[in-house]
């Protein structure tokens, strides 16, 4: 147990009711030995800092089916900034490809789609924490 | 008191970085800054060095607040009534800190903490069923945060004012018995009040967390089994009050009865509280917020009855006796490793493997060679 244990946060962002993925993505997580604090449904930025600060997430996962993820990525990240959280903010769901650059351009750290396999999942966390550690020391 | 600002924010000053010290982010965290307080539960967490300096720090600031615990088992709808009575208290001014304890996995560590989403109401959503404010549950606090924050949309109002956080019990040995009191030791260092903890009534260390608090509250519900159940001993038994939720649903009276009934035996058998204290049976539908109210008097009628017999620093020596006990458990076992890795152990070890040793004269060969250690 030399590792610290990662703690993640995971909410849907807004009003997109498709909480399926999210849950495996709980799961997995789970599996892969992380503390997940799971919001569920209908998380506003507000509320999702709150958690982050309270619970010391190392990463924030946010599902969403919905196309809504330009926008409300976006949105999360310039709260994030406001708030003064390094967190790093990874996103999960239906994200068509033309999207992705505009992604990385707010600072998304990482994009999963629907074909991304368990171990992709748990390590795209552990890239992202890590990465934000080294830019965020 | 401790001159916290009531939206957490503490904007004007350097917010402590990722590099702080464990003194900078209590400083930050007692001046309201809730990230710093959510760093400094992690290092409680952990255990170790910086957990020590923590529990050196609150010490001296601690001791005000009333700590409240709550169990029972899964499903019964603690998370649900948690967040009820914080909405409430949160709208009567208070500033009350939960500490959510779910399990870890035992096979791979991790955990899915889902508290949270159960204690997500707003506190205009749940007004006291007596139609007024609840003046609210201890009066240490001479604060009164504004309530406008309460008002704000979007479900975040009241963790501007509470702070939540979620503990996975992980798998070392008593690690829970450590964690648990010196995060409610910190949370009350830096000003909220009340301090609930919230468990699974499932396993002795997590009974024993929810007994050791000022008020301990055991939350059942219909069709959980006959008065037979009621009078197992062990999570009932340390109950100050007792909470009957889903009382909407079929047989919450019958609860109820089983429990009255149970009360009444212990009355007969003589193991009733100092001073004639029972403990109350509240009924609740923590869904709708029904009798969170009603939980939150009878929390503070049992406080003020601790009071009244000089039995809340009773608890408080009884709580600190215990957690001496688990701190010095613990450096003992972290000795026990260090004896058992060292040539001397592994001889004794060795011996005990060939059979050339029995268990008994092993252990207490090596009981001395620790105790010989002059650390």
């Amino acid at each position: 147990m030399s590792d610290p244990q990662l703690r993640v946060v995971l909410a849907k962002l807004g009003l997109d009711g498709h909480d399926r993925g999210i849950k495996v993505v709980a799961r997995i997580l789970r599996d892969a030995g992380m503390e997940v604090i799971y919001l569920g449904l209908r998380q506003t930025t507000g509320s999702i800092i709150a958690a982050a600060e309270q619970e010391d997430a190392d990463a924030i996962g946010l599902s969403m089916h919905n196309a809504g993820h330009l926008t409300l990525s976006a949105n999360m990240l310039k709260a994030l900034e406001e708030a003064q959280l390094d967190i790093p903010v990874i996103i999960g769901g239906i994200i068509p490809d033309q999207d992705l650059d505009d992604l990385e351009k707010v600072g998304v750290a990482a994009v999963l789609g629907p074909g991304a396999s368990a171990e992709e999942v748990a390590q795209a966390v552990r890239d992202a924490v890590e990465a934000n550690l080294a830019t965020n020391p | 008191m401790t001159g916290i600002s009531t939206d957490g924010a503490t904007t004007d000053q350097a917010v402590p970085g990722r590099s702080a010290t464990v003194e900078e982010l209590y400083q930050a965290a007692r001046s309201g800054h809730r990230r710093s307080l959510g760093r400094l539960l992690t290092h409680v967490e952990r255990g170790g060095p910086q957990a020590e300096t923590v529990s050196e720090l609150a010490h001296p600031d601690s001791g005000s607040a009333h700590i409240l615990g709550i169990t029972g088992p899964p499903g019964a709808g603690k998370s649900t009534l948690v967040g009820q009575l914080v909405a409430n208290l949160a709208a009567s001014g208070r500033r009350p800190a939960v500490l959510a304890v779910d399990p870890s996995s035992p096979l791979t560590g991790g955990a899915i903490l889902g508290d949270r989403i159960r204690m997500d109401v707003l506190p205009s959503a749940s007004p006291p069923s007596n139609g007024r404010p609840q003046a609210g549950l201890g009066s240490a606090s001479g604060e009164t945060p504004r309530s406008s924050h309460a008002g704000e949309p979007g479900g975040v109002d009241q963790t501007s004012v509470a702070f939540i956080r979620s503990m996975a019990t992980r798998g070392h040995s008593g690690g829970l018995a450590l964690a648990v009191p010196l995060a409610v030791r910190l949370f009350d260092a830096v000003g909220y009040d009340p301090v609930i903890i919230e468990t699974v009534g499932v396993g002795q260390v997590e009974v024993d967390v929810v007994g050791a608090a000022d008020t301990a509250l055991v939350v059942v519900t219909p069709g959980m089994g006959d008065a037979v159940q009621a009078n197992k001993a062990g999570l009932l038994e340390v109950a100050d009050v007792f909470v009957v939720n889903k009382a909407d649903r079929p047989g919450a009276n019958d609860v109820r009865r089983d429990l009255d009934l149970m009360l009444d035996l212990s009355h007969m058998t003589g193991q009733e509280a100092v001073g004639g204290y029972r403990p109350p049976i509240v009924m609740s539908a923590a869904i709708d917020g029904t009798g969170a109210v009603d939980v939150l008097a009878a929390a503070q009628a049992h406080l003020d009855y601790l009071d009244e017999t000089d039995q809340r620093s009773m608890r408080r020596r009884q709580r600190i006796i215990t957690e001496v006990r688990a701190r010095l458990e613990q450096r003992l076992s972290q000795h026990t490793d260090l004896l058992l890795d060292s040539e001397a152990g592994r001889a004794v070890i060795t011996s005990a493997e060939a059979g050339e040793t029995p268990p008994t004269i092993a252990s207490a060969a090596l009981l001395d060679a620790l105790l010989g250690r002059d650390h």
